[in-house]
C-alpha cells in the first residue's frame, strides 16, 4: 500500500505551481474578473505548451499520456491559483465524455485540439433549475436535430464545442437520454453570456434551434455515460477545490501573522487561532477524501461512484469554509475588491453547484452506499 | 498511489489472517462487533480476563505489540504491517482497549530511558498482557496544563519520597505498574522542576479511589500518594528533565495511528438502514441522507488521513502534529451521532440501558462521548496544537513562564 503521489507526480506538481505563480498572478485574474476579457487567452496557450491540458489524454490522440493522477494534480494548482481559463469545462468535462464515449473520429477530431489549446470545450446538461436528472433534460433531439435551450452552460460563450444531453425518448427511464457532440461555430445556435456568481469562469445560456448534431456513444446510454462524466469530473474538481483551501488558509494564516490589534498579532488570539485550526481540519479531510478518489478514477475502480461523492462533498464544503472564513478573519479589509479573499470566496461558491449542488451529491452518495452494503 | 498489498504485505496478511481464524476467541465475536463506545461488552464473561487471554495467546505465537522490538517482547513490524494485523483482527482487536496506554506510551517511554535489565524485566510481560501499565500525569491542578502539576518528589537516600494526588488515570484499578510525572524543584519554572519515574502500583502508600463519571462508569481514577518510596533506578532520565521524557511519552501517543477510533457513524449509518419513521424508511428521509452524507466524509476523511500518514510513516517520515485531527473531529463527532440517532427515536430514545432500543447503544454513546472530548487534551488544546505547531501561529500567552513554580498564583480568586 503507498497512498500518496508518486515523487514524479509531487514534481509535476511543483513544476505546475511555479508556472502558474508566474502566470497567473491575482492581477492576471482580475483581468477576466474585471470584464476585460472572457478568459486569460495567454495562461491557456501556455498550459497547452506545458502539456497541462492533454495530460490525461493518449498519446495517439495528441496528450501526454499521463494518466489522471497527473491531472489530479495540475487541478490542484489551477484550483489554487483561482485559473481564469475554461481547464474544468474543456478537461473535466469535454475531454472525458470523449474519452468514455467518442468514435474513433470524433477523438481523432477534438482530442488533439483540447491539447493543443485550440479547441474549447463544454457540456450542456442543465435546463434552469434542478439538479442532474434525466427528467430535468427537455431538450429534443429528432433525426440528429436539436432544438432546447440549455442554461448555464459553463465558459458556453466561449466553447468551440459542446457535449449536449437530450431526450430521445418518452419511455420515463434513463434510456431516454442520448448524447450529441455539437459544433458551436456552425449554425442554429444562439449564445448568450450570463452574468454569475464567479466571473473568472463565465455561465452561458445557449439555445438550438434545428441544430445539426452527432450522436456521442450509443443513443439511449447518454445518462450513464452522464453519470461516469459527473463522476469523474467530480474528482477532479475536488483537486481544485482542495487546492483552493489550502490556498484560502493559508491567506488568512499569513494576514493572521501580519496584522497587530490590541498590542498583538490576531493569529495570537484563540478565537482566530481556532478558526484557522477547523480551516485546516476541513482542508485536510477534503484532501484525504480527494485521495481516494484520485486512486479510485486512476484505477477506474468499482468503488468510484462512491469515492467520487465523498470527495465532491467534503471538498466542496472545506472550500466553502475556508473561503468563507478567510474574509472573516481579513475582517473588513477582507469585503474590499482590492483584497483577493472574494475571487475565492465566489469561485468556492461557484464551484459548489457546477456539478449539481450539494443536496444532489448528498443524495448519490447515500445511495451508492446502500447499494454497496446490499451487495 | 495504490492499496494492493505488495508480495511481502500479502503474504503476512495471509498469515495473519489464518492464525487469527485459528486463535481468535470467536464466542465473543458478535457482542464485540455490535459494541460501540460507551457500552460494556460482554454479558456472561469477564472482558479483562477475556482481553488478557487473548494478548497472551497473541504474545506467545509472536503477534503482540507489531510495532516494537523483538528483544522487548514486539514482533518488529513495519507501520503497514501493523494496519494489515488491525484490518485481520477486526472487533476482536477491540479486546486490546485496556493495554493502548501501556503499549503505545509507557512501554515506548520505557524503551527511550529506562536501563536496559529494566527493559528485558518489564517490557516483555507488558507486551504479553499479563501486566498492564497506566500512565500518571494529570493532577487536579494540572490537566491540560500538565506541567502545572504538584505531586512531590523528594529524595531520601537511595530512594524518592512521593507525596500528592493524581486524577483522570485510566485503568489504575487494574493496572500492575505505572510512570509518574513529579514535581522534584518548586523552586524554578514550572517545566524546569520536573522528574519521571516508573513505579510497582502495589507499592506501600498508593491508593487507588475509582470516580464515578458522568456516564455513570468507573474507567478512571483519582490516585493518592502517602510516602511512597520509589528506588532512584527507577527515574526515567534526568533529574529535571521529566518534561522532555513526558513529550516523548506523548509523541508516542500520537504515533499510535492505525488504531481505528470511534465516530459512530458504522453504528448510524446501520441503523438509519432499518429504521422506519412516522413517512416511512429513515434512510429515504431527505434530512436524514443529508445528515448522514456530512458524518460519512468525515469518517473517510479521517480514515485516509490515517492511511495518508502511515504511508509517510512507512517512508520514514516521523508522525507530525496534524495527527491530533483524528480525536478533535471524532470526538465531536461521536457525541453529535449520538444526540441525532436518540433524535430519530423521539420521545422514546430518553430510556437508556437494556430497556432501549438496541440494548442503549446510542444512549451508552451519547453518556461517554464527553469524555472522549476531555481526555487526551480537550478541542480548544487540540485546536492550539494544530494552529500552533501545525500552521504556525503565535503560541497563547503565558504568564508563568519564567515564574518559578512555588510563586504562581494557585487561586482565581
Amino acid at each position: 500500500m503507498n497512498f500518496d503521489f508518486s515523487d514524479d507526480q509531487k514534481q509535476l506538481r511543483d513544476q505546475a505551481r511555479k508556472f502558474l505563480a508566474e502566470k497567473c498572478s491575482p492581477k492576471a485574474v482580475r483581468v477576466v474578473l474585471d470584464g476585460k476579457a472572457p478568459y486569460d487567452k495567454e495562461l491557456w496557450k501556455g498550459l497547452a505548451e506545458m502539456g497541462f491540458l492533454g495530460v490525461a489524454i493518449p498519446e495517439e490522440f495528441g496528450g501526454a499520456g499521463a494518466g489522471h493522477l497527473e491531472l489530479c494534480v495540475i487541478a490542484e494548482e489551477m484550483g489554487r491559483a483561482n485559473a481564469p481559463v475554461p481547464f474544468s469545462s474543456t478537461v473535466y468535462l469535454a475531454a472525458e465524455a470523449l474519452l468514455i464515449a467518442g468514435s474513433d473520429a470524433q477523438k481523432k477530431k477534438w482530442l488533439p485540439a483540447i491539447a493543443s489549446g485550440e479547441a474549447i470545450g463544454t457540456l450542456a446538461l442543465f435546463e434552469g433549475k434542478g439538479n442532474p436528472a434525466p427528467k430535468n433534460v427537455k431538450l429534443a433531439a429528432a433525426n440528429g436535430v436539436l432544438n432546447g435551450v440549455k442554461k448555464p452552460v459553463a465558459d458556453g460563450a466561449i466553447a468551440d464545442f459542446a457535449v449536449v444531453a437530450a431526450r430521445t425518448g418518452s419511455s420515463g427511464r434513463d434510456g431516454d437520454i442520448s448524447l450529441f457532440l455539437v459544433d458551436l461555430k456552425a449554425g442554429g445556435v444562439e449564445v448568450k453570456s450570463l452574468t454569475n456568481l464567479d466571473p473568472t469562469r463565465g455561465q452561458a445560456e445557449i439555445t438550438f434551434k434545428d441544430c445539426k448534431a452527432e450522436p456521442l456513444g450509443a443513443a439511449g446510454d447518454g445518462w450513464s455515460i452522464l453519470t461516469q462524466v459527473l463522476d469523474r469530473a467530480a474528482v477532479l474538481c475536488a483537486f481544485e477545490q482542495v487546492g483552493g483551501s489550502d490556498r484560502t488558509l493559508e491567506m488568512g494564516r499569513d494576514y493572521a501573522l501580519d496584522r497587530i490589534a490590541f498590542g498583538r498579532q490576531i493569529g495570537s488570539f484563540q478565537a482566530v487561532k481556532h478558526m484557522l485550526a477547523d480551516m485546516y481540519v476541513s482542508a485536510t479531510l477534503a484532501r484525504s477524501n480527494s485521495y481516494y478518489g484520485a486512486w479510485a478514477l486512476s484505477t477506474n475502480a468499482a468503488e468510484l461512484p462512491e469515492a467520487a461523492a465523498a470527495a465532491r462533498i467534503s471538498a466542496t464544503q472545506a472550500f466553502q469554509h475556508c473561503a468563507k472564513n478567510n474574509i472573516q478573519v481579513h475582517g473588513g479589509m477582507g469585503f474590499t475588491w482590492e483584497f483577493d479573499c472574494h475571487m475565492y470566496y465566489r469561485r468556492a461558491n461557484a464551484m459548489a453547484l457546477g456539478l449539481g449542488s450539494l443536496s444532489y451529491w448528498e443524495d448519490q452518495l447515500i445511495d451508492r452506499m446502500r447499494k454497496k452494503n446490499a451487495a | 498511489m495504490n492499496f494492493d498489498d505488495t508480495p511481502q504485505e500479502a503474504e503476512f496478511r495471509s498469515l495473519a489472517r489464518a492464525w487469527i481464524g485459528a486463535n481468535a476467541p470467536k464466542q465473543y465475536e458478535d457482542e464485540l462487533r455490535k459494541s460501540s463506545l460507551g457500552r460494556t461488552v460482554l454479558r456472561n464473561a469477564n472482558i479483562l480476563e477475556v482481553a488478557k487471554a487473548w494478548q497472551k495467546k497473541k504474545a506467545d505465537a509472536g503477534w503482540a505489540c507489531l510495532h516494537w522490538p523483538k528483544e522487548y517482547g514486539g514482533r518488529g513490524s513495519s507501520p503497514i504491517e501493523r494496519v494489515i494485523w488491525s484490518q485481520e483482527e477486526g472487533p476482536f482487536g477491540q479486546l486490546s482497549r485496556m493495554f493502548i496506554i501501556g503499549h503505545g506510551m509507557c512501554g515506548p517511554t520505557m524503551m527511550a530511558f529506562a536501563r536496559e535489565e529494566h527493559k528485558r524485566t518489564y517490557l516483555p510481560p507488558l507486551a504479553s498482557g499479563e501486566k498492564i501499565w497506566c500512565q500518571l500525569f494529570s493532577e487536579p491542578a494540572g490537566g491540560s496544563d500538565v506541567a502545572g502539576l504538584r505531586t512531590r518528589a523528594e529524595k531520601d537516600g537511595g530512594d524518592w519520597v512521593i507525596n500528592g494526588q493524581k486524577i483522570w488515570t485510566s485503568g489504575a484499578h487494574y493496572s500492575d505498574y505505572g510512570i509518574l510525572l513529579t514535581r522534584t524543584d518548586p523552586t524554578v519554572p514550572k517545566h524546569k522542576g520536573l522528574t519521571m519515574f516508573f513505579l510497582d502500583m502495589k507499592s506501600p502508600g498508593v491508593e487507588v479511589r475509582p470516580i464515578k463519571q458522568a456516564s455513570g462508569a468507573s474507567d478512571f481514577n483519582e490516585v493518592y500518594f502517602t510516602n511512597v518510596r520509589i528506588p532512584d533506578h527507577q527515574r526515567l532520565g534526568e533529574v529535571g528533565d521529566g518534561w522532555n521524557v513526558s513529550l516523548t511519552t506523548l509523541m508516542n501517543e500520537r504515533s499510535a495511528i492505525g488504531a481505528a477510533v470511534s465516530t459512530g457513524f458504522p453504528e448510524l449509518f446501520e441503523y438509519c438502514s432499518s429504521l422506519m419513521l412516522d413517512d416511512g424508511p429513515a434512510i429515504e428521509d431527505r434530512a436524514v441522507r443529508s445528515k448522514l452524507a456530512n458524518w460519512a466524509v468525515k469518517a473517510s476523511g479521517l480514515k485516509y488521513t490515517s492511511m495518508r500518514a502511515i504511508s509517510a510513516l512507512s517512508k520514514g517520515e516521523r508522525p507530525g502534529p496534524e495527527n491530533s485531527i483524528g480525536k478533535l473531529v471524532a470526538g465531536s463527532m461521536i457525541q453529535d451521532v449520538a444526540t441525532y440517532a436518540l433524535d430519530l427515536q423521539g420521545a422514546s430514545g430518553v430510556v437508556s440501558g437494556e430497556d432501549a432500543e438496541l440494548a442503549g447503544r446510542f444512549q451508552a454513546m451519547l453518556l461517554r462521548a464527553p469524555g472522549t472530548r476531555v481526555e487526551g487534551g480537550t478541542d480548544e488544546i487540540m485546536r492550539n496544537i494544530i494552529a500552533e505547531r501545525v500552521l504556525g501561529l503565535p503560541g497563547d500567552i503565558r504568564v508563568d513562564k519564567d515564574v518559578p513554580f512555588n510563586k504562581i498564583p494557585t487561586k482565581g480568586r
